[in-house]
């Protein structure tokens, strides 16, 4: 175990205030490469801030985060290289609307990755096909449903070849029917071997592709395992409280 | 069953076509109508008026006179008035050129041609690329040669000479030009929270000049800040004039632009940040092209006035267009004629500002259809 493949990301007693909110109480959390990560927790819990401090969309103030070896730090080339490592997909899609689907999925290959335009096309309509939407490549984001820019999304994240996906809730703005397409994706991403941290309330996801499940209250970790042992024999008050009202709510 | 689906297809009769239209907007009640018949008569009346004055008792060209310049008693004396255009024949080059040496006006000509052509081809979407910024160079530096000459056989002609429609055109596209780029970068400047110094500086500059009307710029760049500079070295007039017109119109614009950037939604910046963007790719591919369509309705609107400003260089002594046509209607040959001279000038301010505000309409759609379903 010690001589395998070092972890790809470690959070070290990561600490965040947001004005005098202490927002990420002591935060420790390892994942290893090709591991599937499912964070959950209720609302203001600290689960955005958190995954959004792994690629420094947030920046944290005590404690270590070091990603695939590079511990993130004010220093830019250190962000650079994690970010390239580092796709993510969030709640709102966040496509870019001036441009077509396509492009919105060789932009950062061609001017980050220096790919050469043809062969970034070439790659783009691949995972195109793999998020099952070539044929709307040449379309807008504001044309698509938003089932279909949440697929564009996550392909416009693989198309940097990351070795990290982050996702935050990607299917929390859907409707039913669209959920069931993106989180078929999401497990086809997963069944790749592709390291995924997720914070999504998609239990059946969890129990299918999670190595683990991470359950957050209140800024803190408050219990980590594996998702069978998370669901049907929770261990603190908080996680059972919590479950139970998303059981309900299902 | 079928049969009346097909008749359905199409609306009742009588709910569209002109006649419909007139019914519901113009017709609508008995006070509409009455507004519509009493504006009805008042456009008439004024529109018969006009033409009558304009066309039906216009005098179109006047005797010459005993010295050779023409006598203009007639269009002072004839009843019922009309409009005295033969003003405008004799003066029309003096109002587009100012006092560029008669036999070398073709040249001015040239250049308002020039400019033209500039405008045309910068319009179409087809043409923004990276030779367009060449094109630019090479005929604004075109321009320079034509107007200054002292090369190529051409008389020098010194700036205090040039004056009209060349002088307003090259004001307001080299102010636009310039200031329009220097606007961006202080709205991003502006906004750069990390830079504390560059921030404060975007903010003063944009704060002080905005403070202050844009005639005491002007009398500032002509009288004080010669004072300021070193004994022999005085630019020109036009260009302190040219400066102080793009700085001002750097600070609106950039307020402008600063509200197209403060519009966008946080996601966009974060999602180009994941995706590993630098900060200028981040703006220039992501940010600044969404910004810019957001806010051209009021970008144009401030072009639109920018164009129109630069008519107050008539108080530091430059000879614009609207200052031409101000020392035409001062000769005494022409007294008593000035509303056609202020229609002639009324004529090209207009066609200038209607079509940058048609342009920017065009540009609005044509960036909407991409975008919509
Ligand atoms: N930019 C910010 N400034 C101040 N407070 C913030 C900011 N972003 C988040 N917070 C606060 O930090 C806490 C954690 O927020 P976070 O978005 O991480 O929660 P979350 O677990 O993702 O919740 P949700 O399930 O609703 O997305 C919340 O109390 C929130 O109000
Ligand atoms: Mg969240």
């Amino acid at each position: 175990m010690s001589e395998a493949a070092p972890p790809a990301i470690v959070l070290d007693k990561v600490n965040k205030w947001y004005g005098s909110m202490h927002v990420l109480r002591d935060v420790s959390l390892t994942v290893q490469a090709r591991e599937r990560v499912v964070v959950c927790g209720p609302s203001g819990s600290g689960k955005s801030t958190m995954i959004r401090c792994i690629n420094r969309l947030e920046s944290h103030q005590e404690g270590r985060i070091v990603v695939d070896g590079t511990e993130l730090t004010d220093d830019l080339r250190a962000l650079d290289t994690i970010r390239r490592e580092v796709g993510m997909v969030f709640q709102s899609f966040n496509l870019f609307p001036h441009l077509t689907v396509l492009e919105n999925c060789t932009l950062a290959p061609v001017w980050v990755r220096k790919t050469p335009r043809a062969e970034a096309e070439e790659r783009a309509m691949d995972y195109l096909r793999r998020v099952r939407i070539p044929e709307q490549a040449h379309k807008f984001p504001g044309q698509l449903s938003g089932g279909q820019q949440q697929r564009v999304a996550i392909a416009r994240a693989l198309c940097m070849q990351p070795k990290i996906m982050l996702f935050d809730e990607p299917t929390s703005a859907l409707d039913p029917e669209m959920i069931k397409e993106v989180l078929e994706t999401m497990i086809e991403l997963a069944e790749t071997g592709m390291t995924m941290v997720c914070v999504t309330h998609e239990m059946g996801f969890a129990r299918r592709v999670a190595d683990r499940v991470v359950f957050m209250d209140r800024g803190e970790i408050v219990e980590s395992n594996s998702p069978h042992e998370m669901f049907e024999n929770p261990k603190t008050e908080r996680l059972k409280l919590f479950l139970s009202q998303i059981l309900r709510g299902h | 069953m079928r049969q009346s689906a097909v008749i359905r297809e199409r609306p009742p009769a009588g709910s569209v076509g002109p006649v419909a239209w007139l019914r519901t907007h113009l017709f609508g009640s008995w006070w509409s109508t009455a507004v519509t018949l009493l504006l009805g008569y008042l456009l008439l009346r004024w529109g018969l008026g006009f033409v009558d004055w304009a066309v039906v008792n216009a005098i179109w060209s006047v005797p010459a006179g005993e010295n050779g310049q023409p006598d203009a008693t007639i269009c002072r004396t004839a009843e019922p008035a009309g409009a005295c255009w033969a003003v405008i024949g004799d003066k029309a080059r003096f109002i587009l050129f100012g006092r560029f040496p008669y036999e070398s006006q073709w040249r001015p000509a040239l250049c308002v041609a020039i400019f033209l052509a500039l405008f045309g081809i910068s319009a179409s979407r087809r043409c923004w690329r990276r030779e367009l910024l060449l094109i630019w160079t090479v005929a604004l530096s075109a321009i320079g040669v034509l107007m200054w000459g002292g090369v190529l056989g051409l008389e020098f002609v010194p700036e205090d000479m040039w004056g009209g429609l060349p002088i307003t055109l090259i004001l307001a596209t080299f102010g636009l030009a310039f200031a329009f780029p220097l606007s961006v970068l202080v709205a991003l400047g502006r906004r750069a929270t990390d830079l504390p110094a560059v921030k404060i500086l975007c903010v003063l500059y944009v704060e002080l000049i905005r403070g202050v009307p844009l005639v005491s710029l002007l009398f500032m760049a002509s009288v004080m800040f010669p004072l300021f500079m070193p004994v022999g070295m005085n630019p020109d007039k036009l260009l302190r004039a040219q400066v102080a017109f793009i700085l001002f119109a750097g600070a609106y614009l950039a307020e402008v632009v600063r509200g197209g950037l403060q519009a966008l939604p946080k996601g966009q910046y974060e999602a180009a940040d994941a995706l590993g963007l630098s900060y200028w790719q981040k703006t220039g591919l992501i940010i600044l092209p969404q910004a810019l369509r957001l806010v051209i309705p009021p970008l144009v609107n401030t072009f639109i006035g920018f164009f129109k400003d630069t008519s107050l260089v008539l108080i530091i002594g430059i000879l614009d267009l609207l200052t031409a046509g101000k020392v035409a209607m001062a000769d005494p040959v022409w007294q008593g004629v000035g509303t056609e001279i202020y229609l002639f000038l009324g004529a090209i301010y207009f066609a200038f500002c209607f079509a940058m505000s048609k342009y920017s309409r065009r540009l609005e759609r044509s960036f909407g259809r991409a975008r919509n379903r």
